[in-house]
């Protein structure tokens, strides 16, 4: 929920306002310092935004208006602000988002949610969805196998039919499964909700330790604004 | 004897695409009794079965569980019966379904009402029945498969049902895993019907047989003897493994 503050918080802040960003930075790096979360793992889980980087970096050739010179190259201011944005907004977002999930548990996410009133149907999808996520990919592992152990090798357009089969054969299994997971579910006595787990009582403490992010992003946001 | 914990009489049964399963099934197990459903792949078995709880709708004859009788277009009905009939399913990932142990464990008797000690004392109960207490706050895909197969059993245990149905239990075991599964089932004091095509496994645990083939009973009678008319296991697409003697 914080994490989510802090982001809408950062999205909104026009990149022109430097200041502001390095703000979030720095306060997104104390908080996953205080909460000795190695600095590999964020590294390693940061890799996930490099498509967005690549993307980003291509904006500055691309726009109109104001043109600037830079290393010989001839870039669009406009395509620079917007590139950098990327940047900067998806940066911060992957890194709370990796406070998040270094932080809690899946289950415990799911359960926030469910305490946050989101639609218990919305909760059990993704609580299945948590459960049945390696089966499915053994599921599919197994089926690489197979087809590896008959002699099949995915080198290029010829064999994407081979693929498009198998990606329709787990599709199907993974459907059947599901009906044999429902037929269990109703044969437990299932009547549309799942168990909820006795609350712990959240301490006002707690509220207040999650909300300290995003209030501290945007009175940093204020001041830049002011100054 | 005793009194019945399942009759069943007379029950047909045709899937919506007109194949017909059920040719008028009579089956009854009095309480207390071990009963090995056997038959060849396609008898009707697993329709039986899933009629026992009413999954199925009952189309001719009837099924009474514990004198009741299944009525599935009665929704008060069919949710007693399925806390009566505990069906433990082949694949144990179907059946486990919740992120940990405990919380799938608590599933059945949260569905029936129990909340709180009462419904943690049924959860820890059930574990220890199958020896598994120690997992409670695993998540499944961390188990082994017989280890999945026990928590499979320990769900239905927790729910107490008058009559324990299990569908090929000691498929894809390990040897010593289907030994504790023995174990743990002739220790239990349910009434069981045990669906296999396992024959040494279900001489061991069971004393009476019930061959379903081509959607009827052929055969309902004491293991020893079911087991001993190779004639009759041929008929039906059954043998005993090369070197099993009675």
């Amino acid at each position: 929920m914080a994490a989510l503050l802090f982001i809408l918080v950062a999205v909104a802040t026009p990149i022109t306002n430097i200041a502001a960003y390095i703000a979030y930075f720095s306060l997104i790096w104390l908080a996953l310092i205080t909460a000795k979360i190695p600095p590999l793992t964020v590294i390693k889980r940061s890799l996930i935004e490099i498509p967005f980087v690549a993307f980003a970096l291509l904006m500055p050739f691309f726009g109109q208006g104001e043109r600037v010179d830079f290393l010989g190259l001839s870039l669009y201011q406009e395509g620079i602000n917007a590139g950098a944005g990327i940047i900067a907004k998806a940066t911060l977002g992957v890194l709370s988002a990796i406070l998040l999930s270094a932080t809690t548990t899946a289950r415990e996410i799911l359960r926030g949610l469910e305490i946050l009133r989101l639609p218990s149907t919305l909760v059990q999808i993704a609580t299945f969805m948590l459960r049945y996520l390696n089966v499915v990919t053994d599921e599919m592992e197994r089926m690489s196998v197979a087809r590896a152990s008959r002699g099949f090798d995915a080198k290029g357009i010829r064999h994407w039919r081979v693929l498009a089969n198998s990606a329709g054969a787990l599709f199907i299994r993974s459907y059947e499964r599901g009906e044999r997971v429902h037929l269990a579910m109703l044969s437990r006595g299932y009547g549309g909700e799942l168990p909820k787990e006795e609350r712990e009582e959240v301490l006002p403490q707690q509220i207040a330790l999650g909300l300290a992010l995003p209030l501290l992003a945007l009175t940093s946001l204020l001041i830049s604004i002011l100054i | 004897m005793s009194e019945k914990s399942l009759e069943v009489s007379g029950l047909a049964y045709a899937y919506p695409d007109g194949n017909q399963a059920l040719y008028g099934v009579n089956l009854s197990i009095n309480q207390g009794e071990r009963v090995a459903l056997l038959g060849p792949n396609g008898a009707g078995k697993t329709t039986l079965v899933l009629h026992l709880n009413g999954i199925i709708p009952t189309m001719q004859g009837q099924v009474r569980v514990a004198g009741k009788l299944v009525d599935s277009k009665n929704a008060e009905s069919i949710k007693s019966v399925r806390h009566k009939v505990g069906v433990v399913f082949q694949d144990p990932d179907d059946q486990l379904f919740m992120p940990t142990v405990g919380q799938d464990v608590a599933f059945g008797p949260y569905n029936s009402g129990l909340r709180g000690i009462e419904l943690e004392k049924a959860v820890t109960e059930a574990l220890e029945l199958v020896g598994m207490s120690e997992f409670i706050d695993r998540p499944p895909h961390h188990l082994s498969f017989g280890q999945r197969r026990r928590v499979a059993v320990a769900t239905v245990l927790a729910m107490k049902p008058e009559i324990l149905v299990m569908d090929e239990p000691s498929s894809n075991l390990d040897p010593a895993a289907r030994r504790e599964l023995a174990e743990i089932i002739t220790s239990l004091d349910v009434t069981l019907l045990m669906v296999t095509h396992d024959l040494p496994f279900a001489y061991e645990l069971c004393q009476r047989a019930v061959i379903l083939s081509a959607g009827v009973v052929a055969a309902d009678d004491e293991i020893s003897s079911v087991l001993a008319n190779k004639q009759l296991l041929n008929a039906h697409r059954l043998e005993l493994p090369k070197g099993f003697n009675l």
